[in-house]
């Protein structure tokens, strides 16, 4: 809890535009291992944009100030931009995939449960199926506990992307450091 | 012009005004220095890669100006990893050139291969793997623009042998296309405000200077700003000669060695004004009880330092520089000349006292062993005001850092952050290959000369006329000191022999003259004499007192009120301290 007795959240999101460039992802990487910063997940495509991929990164501030973080991160050459997205006004989304161990007699029962949860079966064999749900982390937590009652064989979740919700959007996405023109022009 | 990349390479360091490198050939970079024949920079060929880039290192602390070193692939590369480590640390400015296996062959576990840029990752600034000889001038103007602008600090740049090879369209880059690299712009007016108002109000101020007002070349400014507030000024080992020893608002080094006002002065004080500083551990003693009645005011290039280590009250993310100029012009209406010095008046007082009662100190000797403390003393007075002081790690630093008296920036060589044993020798090379007019001392300890004598040879050979004082004390001394203070005097493998290597003789070997003193009264004239030779390297083996200890001593993990002065001093330390509880407790009532 902070001094005004809000709770603080313990993950933030990070969203890092980052050259697209051999190594890059291993400079962050490195930079979080080697200052002893801990990563809660790591997201990483491409964006429209050739020359740039998008690194999401939920950050455990537990281990070091956001601050610090964010101020070592910008001195990595190829981070271009840093944003921080406070969790309450970004858009979240995340994907799981699953495969349950089901029996016929079960297997209407796993099939009810991803329609609840508005998700797909994306793969059946003889005694298993495999399930798709994307969402916010937290719909995906839920599913994930209501799925653990059946035999998981196997499940993977591909950490968060997120987007600053629109309405909010000036004041939500906190961006720290900005596009500059090179320092070098 | 079509050119090779190899070519295309040295003539970017040339576009670089590159007039010296150090390094060492071998297969990967092998074609990398056929153009070195043909070029105007001069090649400065080393016996090991590790010297190869503490000269640069050396080169880069004595002249400002970017070290450049060369190194083949796998272990030449490896051996640089040291220098690079050390550079990173101390924010030297350092260019380093790799070779790489083919292009082809990466990844493959070739012969000489070594994932260099996987190695110097979190040692370099940045470093580059250059998949193309289109790319060689724009990495090497990359190379050179990171590796100078911002926080200096050492960048790596590995070819493989077939880029080197391969032809290349030369141009030179107008422009860089660094679209992820900042420097912070001139500071803003609030905050210069801010600080200005905390100087107005502080009545125990302490400047404390780091070695960011040497990379900022703000030695000036610093000098304006301390006779403008007629603050006390410290400056740690990383800006000894930022501000001149003998000023008198000149404290001295604070930290760990540092003596008893430099410490208790910044342990004291309201307000801490650091510049181009880190709050290293080795400064601040335990974090926690430094300085617990100061705010701070905290100005550094990179604003990853700032609250760092210590919550700044007023910190400003710029140019050492340009920001002490700010601070000047802000402050020239708020503090008016001499008022500031009138609310200090009681704060100089303390400290002048402090300075007379608990002054560094050492019990001076007539018969043998010598005083090592009495041979830095001895070289300062005999050598020119503006000698360049190389040293490596351990007590020899420590006193060559408290005794000598810096009155010049750029004059201090040495290794800080990293605390690299071996520095000395080839740092004060470097030194000398870009200083070329200036006496060079090495001070160096017996354990420390042992790591890297063999580059004497590289100084003979290319005539770098440096000058080495060992202070051999047949210990790894400073280990000594602190299995003697901290370990029950339960020796582990310090001793070192003081003859054995015959240090005389393996300078001769070296083609060095070799020098011995081993009596107080051989110091001075074996002094006089190493001065005078001028045509190639000197080496003297000092036999020093091996129970001589570094006070004062600020026990590790320790704050600094537990800092332990010369036993001699120790009562009048105690009367101090005592002294000031009381008269905290009486304004506290």
């Amino acid at each position: 809890m902070s001094a005004d007795g809000a709770p603080v959240e313990r993950h933030h999101i990070l969203t890092v535009l980052v050259e697209n460039k051999a190594g890059v992802l291993a400079r962050v990487a490195g930079l979080f291992s080697r200052r002893g910063y801990n990563i809660f997940s790591l997201a990483v495509a491409p964006t429209d944009d050739s020359r740039l991929s998008r690194i999401t990164i939920v950050v455990d501030v537990e281990s070091a100030p956001l601050e610090q973080v964010v101020n070592q991160l910008d001195k990595l050459v190829n981070v271009v931009t840093i944003s921080e997205l406070a969790p309450a006004s970004a858009v979240q989304r995340e994907l799981l995939l699953a495969t349950v161990a089901a029996e016929p007699a079960e297997r209407s029962q796993v099939i009810q449960l991803v329609g609840v949860f508005g998700g797909e079966v994306v793969d059946v064999g003889a005694d298993r199926l495999t399930v798709m749900l994307a969402g916010p982390p937290d719909k995906l937590d839920g599913f994930e506990r209501l799925l653990a009652t059946y035999e998981v064989v196997d499940l993977q979740r591909t950490g968060r992307v997120a987007l600053p919700t629109i309405d909010v959007q000036p004041a939500s996405g906190r961006r720290l450091v900005s596009v500059q023109p090179s320092a070098a022009g | 012009m079509q050119l090779t990349g190899a070519q295309a390479l040295i003539k970017s360091l040339e576009m670089e005004s590159v007039e010296v490198m150090f390094g060492l050939p071998g297969g990967a970079i092998l074609p990398v220095y056929d153009p070195i024949l043909s070029s105007s920079i001069r090649h400065v060929l080393v016996r090991h890669e590790q010297g190869a880039g503490h000269m640069a290192e050396g080169y880069a602390l004595a002249t400002g100006r970017p070290g450049v070193a060369m190194v083949t692939s796998g272990p030449g590369a490896t051996n640089i990893v040291t220098p690079l480590s050390n550079a990173y640390m101390d924010s030297t400015p350092l260019v380093v050139i790799s070779g790489q296996v083919p292009t082809a062959a990466v990844g493959t576990d070739a012969f000489q291969e070594c994932d260099i840029t996987g190695v110097t990752m979190g040692i370099t600034k940045h470093n580059w793997l250059v998949k193309s000889a289109q790319d060689i001038p724009e990495v090497v103007a990359s190379a050179f623009h990171l590796a100078t602008t911002g926080r200096p600090g050492p960048v790596l740049v590995d070819v493989p042998k077939d880029v080197s090879f391969s032809q290349m369209e030369w141009y030179w880059p107008d422009d860089l296309d660094l679209p992820g690299y900042r420097v912070p712009g001139p500071p803003r007016r609030a905050e210069v405000d801010a600080a200005v108002a905390l100087m107005a109000a502080a009545r125990r101020p302490v400047i404390y200077a780091g070695g960011g007002i040497l990379k900022a070349r703000a030695a000036e400014a610093l000098r304006a700003l301390a006779e403008r507030t007629g603050f006390p000024v410290v400056t740690t080992l990383m800006a000894r000669g930022a501000f001149p020893d003998s000023h008198p608002q000149c404290l001295g080094m604070p930290g760990m060695h540092g003596n008893y006002t430099a410490v208790t002065a910044m342990q004291r004080a309201d307000l801490l004004i650091a510049l181009g500083a880190r709050f290293d551990d080795r400064v601040t003693g335990r974090v926690d009880a430094f300085a617990p009645d100061a705010k701070v005011v905290h100005v550094d290039i990179d604003a990853a330092e700032l609250h760092k280590v210590r919550r700044a009250d007023v910190a400003i993310a710029g140019d050492c520089k340009v920001v002490i100029e700010a601070l000047l012009e802000a402050a020239a209406p708020v503090l008016a000349e001499g008022d500031a010095a009138s609310c200090i008046g009681p704060w100089w007082d303390t400290l002048r006292r402090w300075q007379r009662e608990v002054p560094l100190h050492y019990e001076r000797s007539d018969g043998p062993p010598i005083k090592p403390q009495m041979v830095v003393e001895t070289l300062r007075d005999l050598s020119p005001p503006d000698t360049i002081v190389a040293s490596g790690v351990g007590q020899h630093q420590m006193w060559a850092s408290q005794y000598w008296r810096f009155d010049h920036p750029y004059t201090w060589v040495n290794s800080g952050g990293a605390g690299t044993m071996g520095f000395a020798v080839p740092a004060a090379i470097g030194a000398k290959a870009g200083r070329p007019e200036r006496t060079v001392w090495a001070i160096d300890g017996d354990g420390c000369f042992q790591m890297t004598a063999q580059e004497l040879v590289t100084a003979t050979a290319e005539r770098i006329p440096i000058k080495v004082a060992i202070l051999n004390n047949a210990y790894l001394g400073m280990v000594r000191q602190w299995q003697e203070m901290f370990y029950g005097e339960r020796y582990s493998e310090v001793y070192l022999s003081p003859d054995l290597p015959d240090y005389v003789k393996w300078a001769e070997a070296m083609g060095a003259v070799g020098l011995r003193a081993e009596t107080p009264e051989e110091v001075a004239p074996t002094i006089e004499k190493a001065n005078a030779v001028d045509d190639r390297p000197v080496v003297v083996d000092f036999r020093t007192d091996a129970f001589e200890k570094v006070f004062p001593m600020v026990p590790a993990g320790a704050s600094n009120d537990a800092i332990v002065v010369h036993p001699e001093h120790a009562d009048r330390a105690d009367a101090e301290r005592v002294a000031w509880e009381r008269l905290a407790a009486e304004q506290r009532q």
